[in-house]
C-alpha cells in the first residue's frame, strides 16, 4: 500500500506512445473546433451573411494592439479561472456545473470586504442618512491580500458544499451545484439590493469598494497599453494559477490522490485513499479557483459588485476545460480561443448585415457538443489508420 | 394576508405550474430511461421560440404548439445521438444545448424579424386559448374556465397518461427496466438504446410544449432566455417528486405556488419594519428544497439506478 501511494509520478510511457497520445490529445479538440466552425458557418450562410467575412471579423479583431490583445487577455482571465475550476473537479471524476454560483458569491464577498473593512460609508445621497457603516478601515497592504483571500476562500466554501453533500449523503454534485447556482444568485442579489446599494442607484450594484483594495491594471506596467483597458494583475494570477494547478495535480501527493479517485474510485479506495476527502478537497479547490474570478471583476475591473456581471463564465468554463483536455496548458489555450471569439462578437454585431454576436454562443455550444461526442470522429479516423496504436 | 391568499393566487399557481409540469414530465421519460436531462431549459427555449415564430406566420396556436413539439423532439434527437450513439457525457451535452439555445433564437430572430432576441407580438386571438373556448355557449364563464389555459388541462391529462403508461403498459415497464437495470433488460431482449432514444425524444417533445406555453400562452412573444431557469426548476421538481408522475406534478404545483406568491406579494406584503419582503428568499425555496430532499433529510429520493451511465452492450 505504501509503495502505491509513494509512487505517484507516472511511469513514463515510451517515446512513440507518448507522442501518439499527445497527438490524439491535440487532434480531437482541433477537429471539434473545425467542425463547430463549419456548422456555425452554415448557420451564418443560411441567415444570409458571408461566413468568411463573419469569421474574419470574429477572429481578426482580437489581434490588434493594444485594444484587441488587451481586451482578449482581459476576457480570457475569468475563463482561465473557471476552466481550471472545472478541470480540477473533472480530474476527480466530478462535474462542477456550479462555477457560476461560486464566482458570484465569491465576487460579492470580495466586494463586501472591500466595503466593510475598507472604511466605505454607504450614504443616502439625498438625505445623507447612513445606510451601512464600515466595521474597520484597513490599509491597502492588509485589505488587498485579505480581499483576494476572501475571493478564494468563499468560492472554496461554496464549492465544498456540494462536495460535502456528495461525500456525506451521496447526492449528485451536478444537481446540487445547479441548485446552489440559483441560491447564490438570489442571495447576492438580495444583499446588493437591500444592504449594499447606494439608495437611488438605478443599477443593481454595490457601493464602490475602498481604493486601497484596487489591483493594478497592466497598463501601469506595460508601456503602450493604455490604462482604460481593464486587463489587470488578475491575468498574471491566472497564469500563476495554471502553473500551480499543474504542480498540484501532477507533482504532489494530494494531486495524485485526486486523480486516482477520478480514474478509478474503487481502486483508489483500495489503495488507502479516502474518496470522501478527495471529493470535498477537489470541490473546494475547484470553487476557490472559480472564486478568483471575483479578483478580476471586483478588484481589477469594476471596483464594486455588479449584479449579473458574469457572462456565463461558469458554463463557458466547462467548454474551456473540455476543449483543454482538463490540463492547465490546454485550459489556457482554450480560454484564449473563447476570449478571441468574445472580443470578436462586438464587430460582428456592428459590421454584418444579419448575424449578431450571439453567434459566439452558438459556436461555444457546438464546440462543447463536438468535443463531448468525439467518438463520432473515431470511426472515420480509424479508417484512415490514424488510430491504430493510439489506444493507450 | 387577505390580499395575498385569494382565488387568483390559485389560478396563478396553476398557470405558473403548467410549463413546469410539462417539462418535468419530459425529464421523467428521459431520466427513467437512464439519460440525465440537464437540457430541459434549452429544450423549453427551443419550443418557446419555435412556437412564437411559427404562430406568427401560421396564425394558429395549435400549429405553433405542434411545431414546438417537433422542434423539441428534433433537438432531443441530437442529444440522444450524442449521448447514446457517441456516448458523450450527458451532463456536458445538456449544458451545450442550454448554451446553444441562448444564442440560436437570438441569431435566428435577428435574421427573421430583424430584432435581436425577440419575436414580434402575436395578436391575442392567435394565442393559446383559455378553457371556455371549448365549452358550449350556455356554460357560464366561471373563472376556472376563463383563467386556466387549455394547456393546463393538457398537462393534467399527460400526467395521468404518463402514470398509466409508466406503470401499466409494457412500454413503461421496459422504459423503467432500461433505466434501472439495462443489463437485465438487454438479457430479456429489450433494446436498451432504442428505449433510451424514445425516452429522450419524448422528453424533448414535452419540454417543447412546455416552452410553447410560455411564449404563446402566458406571454405573446418570445424574449431572450424567457425560461429564466424554469427548466432547472422542472428538474428540481422531478427530483422532489421522486421521478414519479403524480408526485412530480404536485412538486411543480408547490414550486408554481412559490412563484405565484412572490408575484402576489410584491407591493402588498410588508415586513413589520415597513419594507417589502425580499422576493429572493421565496425564489430560493425550490432550490433549497431540492438539495434537502436529495440529501435524504425529507424522505429518500432515489434516482433510477442506471441514470447517467451509457450502456455498453456486452459482446
Amino acid at each position: 500500500m505504501g509503495r502505491t501511494r509513494r509512487n505517484y509520478k507516472h511511469a513514463a510511457p515510451n517515446g512513440a506512445l507518448k507522442r501518439m497520445k499527445l497527438l490524439r490529445e491535440l487532434l480531437f479538440p482541433l477537429i471539434a473546433v473545425i467542425c463547430a466552425f463549419i456548422v456555425g458557418g452554415i448557420v451564418v450562410l443560411l441567415i444570409g451573411d458571408s461566413p468568411f467575412e463573419t469569421y474574419r471579423l470574429l477572429i481578426g479583431s482580437a489581434f490588434s494592439w493594444p485594444d484587441g490583445i488587451g481586451y482578449t487577455l482581459f476576457y480570457a482571465t475569468p475563463l482561465i479561472f473557471t476552466g481550471l475550476a472545472v478541470a480540477v473537479a473533472f480530474r476527480c471524476g466530478l462535474l462542477n456545473i456550479g462555477a457560476e454560483g461560486q464566482l458570484y458569491i465569491a465576487a460579492f464577498a470580495t466586494a463586501w470586504v472591500g466595503i466593510k473593512l475598507g472604511g466605505v460609508i454607504i450614504k443616502n445621497p439625498v438625505t445623507g442618512q447612513i445606510v451601512n457603516s464600515p466595521i474597520a478601515h484597513l490599509p491597502g497592504v492588509i485589505l488587498l491580500p485579505l480581499c483576494c483571500l476572501v475571493a478564494v476562500g468563499v468560492g472554496a466554501i461554496w464549492g465544498a458544499i456540494p462536495g460535502l453533500l456528495k461525500a456525506k449523503f451521496g447526492s449528485h454534485e451536478v444537481i446540487n451545484t445547479i441548485m446552489l447556482n440559483f441560491i447564490a444568485v438570489a442571495l447576492v442579489s438580495y444583499f446588493t439590493q437591500y444592504h449594499y446599494k447606494i439608495p437611488g442607484d438605478a443599477i443593481l450594484q454595490s457601493a464602490p469598494i475602498s481604493s486601497g483594495a484596487h489591483i493594478a491594471r497592466l497598463g501601469k506596467i506595460i508601456p503602450g497599453l493604455p490604462q482604460r483597458i481593464p486587463l489587470n494583475l488578475a491575468f498574471v494570477f491566472a497564469i500563476i494559477a495554471c502553473i500551480l494547478v499543474y504542480i498540484f495535480l501532477w507533482k504532489t501527493k494530494w494531486g495524485y490522490e485526486i486523480r486516482a479517485t477520478g480514474q478509478n474510485p474503487s481502486a483508489a479506495e483500495y489503495g488507502g485513499i479516502s474518496i470522501r476527502k478527495q471529493i470535498i478537497l477537489a470541490m473546494a479547490i475547484s470553487g476557490g479557483l472559480a472564486g478568483m474570478v471575483g479578483i478580476n471583476e471586483v478588484l481589477g475591473y469594476r471596483y464594486r459588485y455588479y449584479d449579473g456581471f458574469s457572462d456565463n463564465y461558469g458554463f463557458t468554463g466547462i467548454a474551456v476545460a473540455l476543449l483543454g483536455r482538463n490540463h492547465p496548458a490546454g485550459v489556457f489555450v482554450a480560454a484564449l480561443l473563447f476570449a478571441v471569439l468574445q472580443r470578436g462578437g462586438v464587430p460582428v454585431d456592428a459590421f454584418t448585415q444579419h448575424v449578431s454576436k450571439d453567434i459566439v454562443q452558438i459556436l461555444q455550444a457546438l464546440v462543447i457538443l463536438f468535443v463531448a461526442a468525439e467518438a463520432m470522429f473515431r470511426g472515420p479516423l480509424k479508417k484512415f489508420g490514424f488510430m491504430r496504436s493510439a489506444k493507450v | 394576508m387577505r390580499q395575498i391568499f385569494t382565488i387568483s393566487l390559485l389560478f396563478s399557481t396553476i398557470r405558473l405550474a403548467t410549463p413546469l409540469v410539462l417539462a418535468a414530465l419530459g425529464g421523467l421519460y428521459s431520466e427513467r430511461s437512464g439519460v440525465i436531462n440537464i437540457a430541459l431549459e434549452g429544450l423549453m427555449l427551443a419550443g418557446a421560440f419555435t412556437a412564437a415564430s411559427i404562430t406568427f406566420y401560421a396564425h394558429s396556436p395549435f400549429v405553433g404548439v405542434s411545431a414546438a413539439m417537433l422542434a423539441g423532439a428534433l433537438v432531443a434527437y441530437l442529444i440522444a445521438l450524442a449521448c447514446i450513439r457517441f456516448k458523450a457525457n450527458q451532463v456536458v451535452t445538456g449544458t451545450a444545448i442550454n448554451i446553444l439555445f441562448l444564442g440560436l433564437p437570438a441569431v435566428l430572430s435577428g435574421a427573421l424579424f430583424l430584432s435581436s432576441g425577440s419575436t414580434p407580438q402575436i395578436p391575442k386571438e392567435n394565442l393559446l386559448p383559455a378553457l371556455y373556448k371549448f365549452m358550449p355557449s350556455f356554460v357560464p364563464h366561471w373563472r376556472i374556465l376563463t383563467d386556466v389555459s387549455v394547456m393546463s388541462l393538457l398537462a393534467l391529462v399527460i400526467v395521468l397518461v404518463t402514470r398509466y403508461v409508466l406503470y401499466r403498459t409494457p412500454f413503461g415497464l421496459r422504459l423503467r427496466a432500461v433505466g434501472e437495470n439495462p443489463e437485465a433488460a438487454d438479457a430479456a431482449g429489450v433494446s436498451v438504446n432504442r428505449f433510451r432514444y424514445a425516452g429522450v425524444i419524448l422528453s424533448g417533445a414535452l419540454a417543447g410544449i412546455g416552452g410553447a406555453y410560455l411564449s404563446i400562452g402566458q406571454s405573446s412573444l418570445f424574449t431572450r432566455n424567457m425560461t429564466a431557469g424554469r427548466g432547472f426548476i422542472a428538474l428540481a421538481a422531478l427530483i422532489f417528486g421522486k421521478w414519479r408522475p403524480v408526485q412530480t406534478m404536485l412538486a411543480c404545483l408547490l414550486f408554481g405556488f412559490a412563484d405565484a406568491l412572490t408575484i402576489q406579494m410584491q407591493g402588498v406584503a410588508k415586513l413589520p419594519s415597513g419594507e417589502d419582503i425580499p422576493v429572493q428568499f421565496v425564489q430560493m425555496i425550490p432550490y433549497i428544497v431540492t438539495i434537502v430532499v436529495l440529501a435524504g433529510f425529507i424522505g429518500q429520493s432515489r434516482a433510477p439506478r442506471a441514470l447517467g451511465i451509457p450502456y455498453e452492450k456486452e459482446r
